[in-house]
């Protein structure tokens, strides 16, 4: 099993590690001073840690690790990384490779999320509004 | 003048569509090289729109809104030659599906309809699916918005959701911008419903967990009015509750429909209200130049009023009998003075429902281009339609559609049957669909006899997946198992149109094969002899309950 990150953290950070179905929104205090939240897939087609992540990055302004373990596979990435993952937990052959490429496999999304990319929406309207200019 | 009156994909479009191909090699490639199991892949290739039948690969493509140009349609076609056995069979879901495709070839055929800007992503699988609409959008009369705008910006939020690719079921979405729906909004996943309220604003119903299949469903309505701008807010909190909390434990029990059921309408709007009220003023809400950029798009044909009054149509309506009926059946009356929507049966008698050959699609694409503004549609009854003809050019489409075997005037009477696959090609079937449905339409092949019986829907699924949404046809017809023996259980009163949606209710005990065709008979027999003035079949039931129709078909116990 391989642990891929950008920074290693030091192995006693306070960690927090989540069923998918646990309310992230309930979390409360149990939140403070984590510095690594750990979700989990039980199976790659079971999708509520996405809801979870990014329910933590974008309403809970989690900012610590956010990482995704059991079945991850490489074409989640591009999923995972919009949702708010910065690690992973993957088993599979070729997955660093595949992580380095995942974020500009689509050079286009559509949906805002936490992550901060600009929508095709907003790329046409800057571009309109250049235009207009 | 721009060659569509419908949203033309720009750069940002065409660039995620061919890089989805591309992607959809290489996991294709590996698939091929054993890097990925078939369990890995199965998800991967359902949302690509490749579904592993008995015999081969089917690949199904989007139609989004049921809308295609011309150029799209012969595109369609050359695939269907290439790739294919040069057939396609058009959907109730307003999708195309081919059913010979081969693994490797996939990638080559998706990249042919990224060509003309076209995919079939999220056609399958546990995603939200094709956004389908009012078949009649654009050109309808009672029309109070274009759904096809919003179908539009639907199609673009959905499209590789990050936080609803793998969601506990499939989602399906439908959207109308009239009062009286041809889209069956209440018995999809989310039905939208354009309305104007008091205020003279124009908004959103939103109904909720509706749905066919093994547990039919009238979708509940969870928000009556919503502010158009709000519509991507409102959609996304719905699918996140839906997400968290629609169950994972049993493949049958997992739509949306029964979350809303299990927890609830009232419990079930609080959840979704109070996820909206987190995010409605976020970057989720439409700038009105947004909207405005799309809808601009889909701005009608520069349509000159016409005549209405055609000599040559009157004459021929005197001449050709069945051109008459056809004028009453499958035309329908345009916004624009002197013009017609016109509708082409892709059940001629004894066809399977729904398919077309690639030279019918490309005879159909030469219609279009000579009288319907290059524009064709594909309606939830698996027919096609053209919606901008001028009255004039009638005797001339009528013609065309004559030599392509798409000119059956039944649109809406009793051979225009939608039918399941069936026993004849589905692993899951209980009992044949199409045989009954050909002996049906033998039976009533008389377009004079079909007329004098009106609008009459027969819906036929070969077992309970309700493929053939027997559930809300005037009459449903049911393929059930009683100890090997292939029986099938009428119901009546189903309905989806206008917005009077209902479930049919069970006649009696199911019935063999070679009763259908009578017991359709006596229940044809018992409405002839008790309808009133300008009653159709089901307003007939309704009024007078299931009782007569039963003795009849059952005999007096
Ligand atoms: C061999 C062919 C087919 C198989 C094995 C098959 C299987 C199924 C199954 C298992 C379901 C139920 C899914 C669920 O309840 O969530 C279903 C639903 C459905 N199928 Fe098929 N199907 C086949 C062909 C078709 C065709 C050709 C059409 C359309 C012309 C069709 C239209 C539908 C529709 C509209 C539903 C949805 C009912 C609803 O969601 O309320 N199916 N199918
Ligand atoms: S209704 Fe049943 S028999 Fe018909 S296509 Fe669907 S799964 Fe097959």
């Amino acid at each position: 099993m391989e642990i891929l990150k950008e920074e290693p953290l030091p192995p006693e950070v306070p960690t927090l590690v989540l069923p998918n179905t646990e309310d992230v929104m309930k979390l409360g205090d149990r939140l403070d001073g984590v510095r690594l939240i750990i979700l989990d897939f039980p199976k790659f087609t079971d999708g509520r840690a996405y809801t979870q992540a990014r329910l933590l990055r974008e309403r809970l302004g989690y900012s610590g690790e956010l990482r995704a373990s059991g079945a991850v596979f490489i074409d989640q990435l591009p999923f995972l990384l919009r949702c708010g993952f910065d690690s992973f937990a993957s088993a599979e052959r070729g997955f660093g490779e595949a992580l380095a490429k995942a974020r500009t496999l689509f050079s286009v999304v559509y949906q805002p999320t936490g992550d901060g990319r600009a929508t095709a929406n907003e790329l046409r309207l800057a571009r309109r509004s250049a235009v207009a200019a | 003048m721009p060659d569509t009156h419908f949203y033309r994909y720009d750069d940002y479009d065409r660039a995620l569509v061919r890089e989805r191909v591309e992607q959809f090699r290489d996991q294709v490639r590996r698939r091929i090289a054993g890097e990925l199991t078939e369990e890995q892949f199965k998800p991967l290739r359902l949302t690509n729109g490749l579904y592993l039948q008995l015999h081969a690969y089917m690949l199904r493509i989007a139609i989004p809104y049921g809308t295609l140009s011309s150029r799209q349609l012969r595109k369609l076609a050359e695939i269907a030659r290439k790739y294919d056995r040069g057939y396609g069979h058009f959907t109730t879901r307003q999708n195309l599906q081919l059913n010979w495709i081969k693994l490797e070839d996939a990638p080559d055929a998706l990249a042919m309809l990224a060509e003309v800007d076209m995919h079939a992503m999220q056609t399958s699988g546990n995603v939200i699916r094709n956004v389908t609409a009012d078949h009649f959008a654009g050109a309808a009369v009672d029309e109070i918005e274009d759904p096809r705008i919003w179908c539009e910006i639907v199609r673009q939020w959905s499209t590789l959701h990050p936080e609803f690719s793998f969601l506990p079921r499939k989602f399906k979405i439908a959207i109308t911008g009239s009062p009286n729906d041809r889209a069956a909004v209440r018995v999809h996943d989310i039905g939208l419903r354009l309305w104007r309220n008091e205020q003279g604003e124009v908004g959103f119903e939103v109904i909720v967990g509706g749905g066919l299949g093994r547990t039919p469903m009238i979708g509940k309505t969870l928000r009556a009015f919503l502010p158009k701008d709000e519509l991507l807010a409102y959609l996304e909190a719905t699918l996140r509750v839906y997400n968290r909390y629609g169950r994972r434990d049993n493949l049958y029990k997992a739509r949306i429909k029964i979350l809303v059921h299990e927890i609830g309408a009232e419990k079930m709007r609080e959840e979704v209200e109070a996820e909206y009220a987190a995010t409605r003023h976020s970057a989720l809400k439409l700038a009105p130049e947004a909207i405005d950029a799309i809808a601009r798009q889909f701005a009608p044909p520069p349509l000159r009023p016409k005549r209405t009054r055609v000599p040559e149509v009157e004459a021929l309506k005197l001449e050709n009998r069945a051109f008459a009926l056809w004028l009453k059946s499958n035309v329908a009356p345009h916004r624009v003075v002197g013009h017609a929507i016109v509708t082409a049966s892709l059940k001629p008698a004894g066809a399977p429902p729904g398919d077309a050959s690639a030279v019918q699609m490309e005879g159909v694409a030469d219609i279009a281009e000579a009288y319907s503004q290059g524009e064709v549609r594909v309606s939830h009854e698996q027919n096609l339609v053209f919606p901008h003809v001028a009255i004039e050019a009638l005797p001339a489409v009528y013609r065309a559609l004559e030599r392509l075997g798409f000119a059956e005037a039944n649109v809406g009477k009793i051979t225009d049957i939608i039918a399941c696959p069936g026993l004849d090609y589905c692993a899951l079937a209980n009992a044949r669909s199409i045989p009954v449905a050909q002996s049906i339409s033998t039976h009533f092949a008389s377009l004079a006899r079909q007329h004098d019986i009106g609008d009459l829907k027969i819906k036929i699924s070969g077992c309970i997946n309700a493929c053939g949404h027997h559930h809300v046809g005037h009459i449903g017809i049911l393929g059930v198992d009683k100890n090997g023996l292939e029986l099938y259980q009428i119901s009546l009163g189903g309905d989806v149109d206008f917005g009077n949606t209902a479930l049919g209710a069970i006649l009696g005990p199911a019935i063999e094969a070679d009763k259908v065709v009578e017991a359709v008979d006596a229940l044809v027999a018992t409405y002839l002899d008790a309808r009133a003035e300008g009653e159709r079949f089901v307003d007939t039931y309704r009024r007078i309950g299931a009782q007569p129709f039963k003795e009849r078909v059952y005999g007096n116990p």
